[in-house]
């Protein structure tokens, strides 16, 4: 087995000035006909280009660097509580200073970075890696990002008046009635997740379209990339569970403002249709936010193991079980609220059988390292111990499926402990990972290695420093979301544990920062293909070109850059010829399972209305909010006639077009 | 020596129906809002299950005096446009404008009728539970209703301006689509309200 890797010169960091990978991308990018591209693809000079861009490596990189500050905002609330907590009855936070600041934490880590941080990679990956020049909607795609940053601009708005949401990230009624909680708090919550809601629908939309329709010829569905099954079926999951959420929010909204009688006990409300609502998108979304993560994973931990991954199919068709299952799960959530024993058994099993599909990424993943000759580089470090993080979380997961044990721990730090493992083990140290190994594609440049194994070190042991000894808090019965404790109740020292271990992974998270700001400063030049991988994203330059691909490539296997080594197949994927389309902006559409070239497509340039529109529903939730009908209606007004622009029809119309090759 | 060259062959562009690519979009549109009202209509079931011994609590079904004419106005609008629609792709644009008309101003018969409907009820949005669920599954029904006749309205006024012409059969298409499905929702709907009691 040959490779272009240069190890050792990797070890050493950034001292030397040639790139990792010296070699020309291996998808050719003749300068006349990149000259051409250029002109269709390129941004539009000055604030157009900035505000109307529809390119998705830009796009990616704003859900990504949007994402990551509202990581470091979550992070520092948790700091705060960590501070109140870390010793007996401390008096750092008011008791409705904690209840805001536990409630936008997890508002914040779960819609505002979990989802958006794996959009931002799915965004930029996704046209790369099928081997594509866009994403189906490009204009949509621009929309979506524009609307999750208003909706968390929205959430974080009312924070200085004192009106954030105070209710938990779920917000259970009747306490968030407006008998329990008046005032403005939940309101914002409502509105906010409503808000947000349209973000991802429009963006899980535009993931579904562009897995059927935008990918190179021959990438039939057996080839694609894992994090593409991932965030494929997070999409497809999203759009069937995001209405649940949006209407409950509506109805509490109703509820609060118009005198409903949705969760109103008194006019024959049932308080239970929140949770259910809510669980019902709940519990999808979990894994919404964790499979492309594992994803990520699943593509990435085998290039650092220099083998395929092991049982492709397997790992593909258990993505997709995972979220059937996990659409039948939701009452697990609801074991201790006094429903029929009968649905507490079915659901209590069905919980249990989740944890098959969830397990057969992870036997997947060990088998590649140990049958593969594995590179213990930075991503490597952080992908394996997804594993080990993976198996602590899922096996207080499954612990928690059981009825009896679960009415012990419910709502103690037990579950506390078991959320965070699942969610920081799966997606934040599969995202850590997933920037060390992508940023050289992002930016062109390494980051430097040294620095990534203290950052792996100190956010590992601060992580386990801080979440472990919490299910020891758990099974001693310290409960959830309470903003302090006796002395005498023996939780102290643990407590101290704890608040250290959050602030070491705090500080591996800052140095974290701080290695991606040296790399794109001063990082070694990556080349094509550092890390020496299989896939599309690999065969063009580092940073891709605006077009990403001059010439379409013609897919001939799972890895196409690594059929001459695996010698698994005697086809070979075209790189040196194929479709042009350089007639205007344009790409080629396939036919959805077999990936034969359809149609060519003419893609939108850089455009206001995504950006316009995103603005214009900012007026219409303020006046829902604040009862100004007029401000709600010129907002409704103006996104209205936004909507007629964007779908107004381009005068002239082309039937068929000859078709360009290269060749 | 490589080089970019032209083939013989041709690729439609953008293509039409199920090739196209905004025919998806539409299709994950319905998925989503498909479902919103499924939750909407489990809500129904679920109030109605869980709270009052009769449901609706008072008054017994609701009549059918003007919702059964709604209905058939509505279902007829579909049949309506999709003649608008054949009568287009034949060229026929005229009689594609007045069909058109004639199936938003069915459209607008139905929404006239909902509202009356609301206007009769005895009780309002606040009365209790039922009154909500009533109000806001018919309403957001409703809000849907509009969005369509505000698509077909646009598209009756590019069709009179010229801006939709010969080759743009993908609005024609995608609106009236809408339009289908916005009827379909309301079967369920009109099963739900209106059916449903009158079974228990």
């Amino acid at each position: 087995m040959s490779t272009s890797f240069d190890e050792a010169a990797l070890a050493s960091g950034d001292g030397s000035s040639r790139p990792v990978d010296p070699s020309p991308p291996l998808s050719p990018n003749p300068p006349d006909i990149a000259q051409r591209l250029e002109v269709a693809w390129g941004e539009s000079p000055g604030l157009k280009g900035w505000f109307g861009s529809v390119d998705h490596k830009v796009i990616g990189i704003r859900y990504l660097f949007t994402a990551f500050l509202f990581l470091v905002v979550g992070g520092c609330e948790a700091l705060v509580m960590r501070i109140q907590l870390a010793r007996p009855d401390a008096t750092v936070l008011t008791p409705e200073q904690y209840n805001q600041l536990f409630s936008m934490h997890g508002v914040t880590m779960i819609f505002l970075y979990a989802l958006p941080i794996l959009s931002g990679f799915s965004n930029f990956l996704w046209p790369l890696m099928l081997g594509s020049r866009d994403m189906a909607f490009p204009r949509l795609n621009a929309l979506s990002y524009w609307l999750f940053l208003a909706a968390g601009i929205f959430l974080y708005l009312s924070f200085p008046f004192g009106a954030a949401p105070d209710g938990g990230w779920f917000a259970y009624v009747p306490n968030t009635a407006s008998e329990f909680s008046p005032g403005l708090n939940i309101d914002v919550y409502c509105l906010g997740l409503i808000f947000l809601g349209i973000s991802t629908t429009v963006g899980s939309a535009n993931f579904v379209v562009t897995l059927l329709r935008m990918r190179a010829p021959g990438m039939s569905i057996n080839r694609l990339p894992i994090i593409v099954w991932g965030t494929l079926t997070a999409s497809v999951a999203n759009l069937f569970a995001v209405p649940a959420v949006s209407l409950a929010c509506l109805f509490l909204w109703f509820d609060r403002n118009l005198g409903t009688h949705f969760f109103e006990v008194s006019g024959g409300g049932q308080p239970l249709l929140w949770q259910h609502l809510f669980w019902i998108f709940g519990h999808p979304w979990v894994y919404a936010i964790v499979l492309p993560a594992m994803g990520m994973v699943s593509d990435a931990l085998p290039v650092h193991c220099r083998r395929p991954l092991v049982g492709y199919t397997l790992v593909a068709m258990a993505t997709v079980a995972t979220m059937v299952v996990g659409f039948g799960v939701w009452l697990h959530h609801m074991f201790a609220t006094g429903v029929p024993t009968l649905a507490l058994s079915f659901f209590s099993a069905a919980s249990f059988v989740i944890a098959i599909p969830s397990a057969v990424s992870v036997f997947a993943w060990i088998a590649t390292i140990w049958t593969g000759r594995a590179r213990i580089t930075v991503p490597f470090l952080f992908f394996t111990s997804v594993i080990l993080l993976f198996v602590i979380g899922g096996v207080s997961g499954v612990m928690t499926a059981s009825l009896v044990l679960d009415w012990q721990l419910t709502d103690t730090y037990f579950i506390v402990a078991h959320l965070h493992y699942v969610l920081i083990g799966i997606n934040l140290f599969a995202v850590v990972g997933a920037v060390y190994h992508w940023f050289p594609k992002m930016s062109g440049r390494m980051m430097d290695e040294r620095l990534g194994r203290w950052v792996f070190g100190l956010m590992f042991i601060g992580f386990n420093l801080a979440f472990l000894p919490m299910h020891w808090l758990g099974l001693a019965g310290m409960p959830r979301r309470v903003w302090t404790y006796g002395a005498d109740m023996g939780f102290s020292t643990t407590n101290m544990i704890v608040t250290i271990g959050a602030f070491l992974f705090a500080f591996g998270l800052l140095l974290f920062f701080i290695n991606i700001w040296r790399g794109a400063r001063a990082g070694r030049v990556a080349g094509p293909n550092p890390w020496d991988g299989p896939t599309l994203e690999w065969a063009i330059a580092s940073p891709p070109p605006v077009y990403n691909f001059a010439v379409i490539p013609l897919v001939a296997s799972r890895h196409p850059l690594w059929e001459d080594r695996l010698g698994d197949t005697d086809e070979r994927s075209l790189f040196a010829e194929g479709f042009l389309l350089d007639q205007g902006k344009e790409t080629l559409a396939v036919t959805p399972l077999d990936g034969e070239p359809d149609v060519i497509l003419k893609m939108p340039g850089d455009s206001w209305l995504p950006f316009a529109l995103s603005i214009s529903l900012m007026p219409l939730f303020v006046g829902l909010l604040m009862h100004s009908v007029a401000l709600a209606a010129i907002g409704a007004l103006a996104a209205l006639i936004i909507l007629i622009l964007w779908f107004a029809p381009h005068p002239a119309t082309v039937q068929d077009e000859a078709v360009r090759v290269y060749g | 020596m490589a080089e970019a060259r032209s083939l013989e062959e041709r690729l439609p562009v953008h293509g039409m129906g199920m090739v196209g690519t905004p025919w998806w979009g539409m299709l994950c549109l319905f998925a989503t809002e498909g479902i919103l009202f499924a939750y909407l209509i489990f809500s129904y079931a679920y109030l109605g299950s869980q709270g009052y011994q009769s449901w609706p609590p008072t008054g017994g079904p609701p009549g059918l005096k003007l919702a059964l004419p709604a209905t058939i106005l509505l279902v007829g609008s579909s049949f309506v446009l999709e003649w608008a629609k054949n009568r287009a792709r034949a060229g026929r644009l005229v009689i594609a404008r007045w069909a058109l008309a004639l199936g938003i101003l069915m459209g607008i018969g139905f929404v006239g009728l909902s509202l009356e409907e609301w206007h009769d009820k005895p009780f309002a949005l606040s009365t209790d539970s039922y009154s909500s669920i009533y109000f806001v599954l018919t309403g957001t029904h409703l809000a849907h209703v509009a969005i369509g006749l505000i698509a077909l309205l646009v598209l009756l006024v590019w069709s009179l301006t010229g801006r939709v012409g010969a080759g743009h059969e993908q609005h024609r298409t995608l609106a009236t689509l809408y339009w289908h499905f916005v009827d379909v929702v309301w079967l369920f709907v009109f099963a739900t309200i209106y059916l449903s009691p009158r079974l228990a």
